[in-house]
């Protein structure tokens, strides 16, 4: 395996960089789209269960089906990776969006109420209390997202475009071992890193849900 | 003054909550709303800043309709405690502290510094500050959300339930240094509580509300346990009145035999009172400031059916027996009666 890397570092570096793009972007983008629409699930109560059961049907989507069938109704190239980034970021919207709003039902009415009784207005109480509070539980849905999607980009080596996917690909037309742990290996340590990451950043900006009762940090 | 004007609200389910309350909240004195579940009181608070809006009448703060003015703005004005201190979870004590003064503007390093000085009358130390709400206990939650409700200083607090969430031995504390506060600040306080006895200690005055939101009583603590207006009220307030009230009065009026009319209580060389010479053990002493129900208390359990009066330096100034008490007792009644 060694002498694999050895022999094939530029391939693998090249499909680890890709690897890495083609899950985090969509988990930014995701993320950035989920946000509104969870608030929004909040917000306005009868778009809750809506909100929920698309996610859901989204979510069951074969990502392998949504591959294919993207660059029918986007107009790309089927080898394009913009397939591969809508797609990822459509489940990552289907996954954060309820975790965004499960997260801002989660905050204690009492502290919302006291927060209205002391002045604070709808826009900066979301901003200064109920996004904060609601931090604990959205990070682990971002930590899901993440994870979800490291594993979900190596399926897109079937249609071409699959970061650390392609090597799958490669050693079983090889049928050839290395290729194959290698890129195994690489995708576990990649989802690994990127949850540990996740982990800390969730410790640094929220200290304060180690106290809570219950509470995960 | 906080008033209510012929104020009604309907729910939109058709429930009448508040039922053409018309009442005033004198300014710098606690006004408890006392009453079971469903009178109303908890929505008649909420509609002082604007929380719940009232279906008809008005709500004024000093003359000005609450109506007319911006709801953020007015409720950075009027201090807020609830059941369960309502903290913000992901604030440390002093950020929770410092809140309003943030809102209306300060830095964030003023408010912290004033905010410092707070809790230390609430009664927390400075060591609490950097701690989070889910490391302290109930008692100390509540006391923050006190110290947060004060921290603009504003002129008018509403508390709802602010105590009841507490046991009954933190919760005698949190009185006793709350009223030491209030006594300080003399802020116009509405307070809304089920606890009648609580109203009656808390209170300057209660108003006592019944289902359907209609107002069954306004009065001093006094008024309700002598002169309740009607069976609801006298039922809510509850057995003992008789013996309740006597703490609204003070011991001054009370006339007192001098001491030399016992001779079997033993006195010190600095004249103060030690023990009954055929029973032993003198039970108990009072001051003039003490209210008649310590006087009675005393009076029944003593020995010898006499209460000790002790001047500030401890020795003993006068003597009341419980004939004395009783025939004060039915002698104040008749004045209370005929006035």
């Amino acid at each position: 395996m060694i002498q694999y890397l050895n022999n094939n570092s530029a391939v693998v570096l090249d499909a680890l960089q890709q690897h890495i793009w083609l899950a985090l972007l969509p988990v930014l983008l995701g993320f950035a789209i989920a946000l509104p629409l969870g608030y929004l699930g909040v917000r306005f109560t009868w778009l809750y269960h809506p909100l929920v059961n698309t996610s859901g049907v989204l979510y069951s989507i074969p990502s392998l089906a949504l591959f294919v069938f993207l660059p029918v109704l986007l107009g790309t190239k089927v080898l394009s990776p913009i397939n591969i980034v809508v797609a990822l970021t459509i489940y990552t919207v289907a996954l954060l969006a309820r975790t965004v709003a499960d997260g801002l039902r989660s905050v204690d009415p009492t502290v919302t109420q006291a927060a209205t009784a002391m002045g604070y207005r709808r826009f900066r109480r979301l901003i200064d209390v109920e996004l904060p509070v609601a931090l604990p539980v959205i990070l682990a849905g971002l930590r899901v997202a993440t994870v979800a999607n490291i594993s979900l980009v190596s399926v897109g080596a079937l249609i071409g475009v699959g970061g650390l996917g392609q090597l799958f690909t490669r050693g079983f037309q090889l049928f050839y071992l290395e290729p194959i742990l290698v890129g195994i290996i690489l995708s576990v340590a990649l989802a690994g890193i990127a949850d540990l990451v996740i982990v800390l950043i969730q410790r640094a900006v929220t200290p304060w849900a180690r106290f809570q009762r219950g509470g995960t940090a | 003054m906080i008033t209510f004007d012929d104020v009604v609200k309907v729910y939109p389910g058709g429930s009448t909550a508040v039922d053409h309350l018309t009442v005033e909240l004198p300014t710098g004195k606690l006004t408890a709303l006392v009453g079971p579940s469903g009178c109303g009181k908890t929505t008649s608070l909420r509609m002082i800043n604007r929380m719940v809006r009232p279906t008809s009448g008005r709500v004024l703060i000093d003359g000005e309709d609450v109506a007319g003015q911006d709801e953020a703005k007015l409720r950075r004005g009027i201090g807020y405690v609830i059941q369960h201190a309502g903290l913000f979870p992901h604030r440390t004590v002093l950020d929770n502290v410092a809140t309003v003064p943030v809102l209306l503007g300060k830095t964030r390093r003023e408010a912290r510094a004033a905010a410092i000085g707070l809790l230390e009358r609430v009664g927390l130390s400075e060591e609490f500050a950097k701690r989070y709400p889910a490391q302290l206990s109930g008692g100390q939650q509540q006391r923050v959300g006190v110290a947060r409700a004060l921290a603009a200083d504003p002129p008018v607090m509403l508390m709802d339930e602010p105590f009841s969430a507490v046991d009954p031995v933190v919760r005698g504390q949190l009185h006793a240094e709350f009223l030491r506060l209030q006594q300080d600040l003399g802020k116009t306080i509405a307070l809304v509580t089920h606890d009648i006895d609580e109203a009656i200690k808390l209170g300057d005055r209660v108003a006592v509300l019944r289902q359907g939101g209609i107002l069954a009583q306004f009065g001093t603590p006094q008024d309700l346990l002598t002169k309740p207006a009607d069976d609801f009220v006298a039922e809510f307030v509850g057995r003992d009145r008789g013996l309740r009230s006597l703490s609204f009065d003070s011991a001054a009026a009370l006339p007192v035999r001098p001491p030399a009319e016992a001779p079997d209580l033993v006195l010190d060389d600095a004249g103060r009172p030690v023990a009954w010479r055929s029973v032993g053990d003198l039970g108990g002493v009072f001051q003039v400031t003490d209210s008649l129900r310590v006087v009675t208390d005393l009076a029944i359990s003593s020995p010898v059916g006499i209460a000790v009066r002790v001047d500030a330096d401890g020795r003993a100034d006068g003597i009341v027996s419980h004939h004395d008490l009783a025939d004060h007792l039915v002698a104040r009644r008749r004045e209370s009666a005929s006035a």
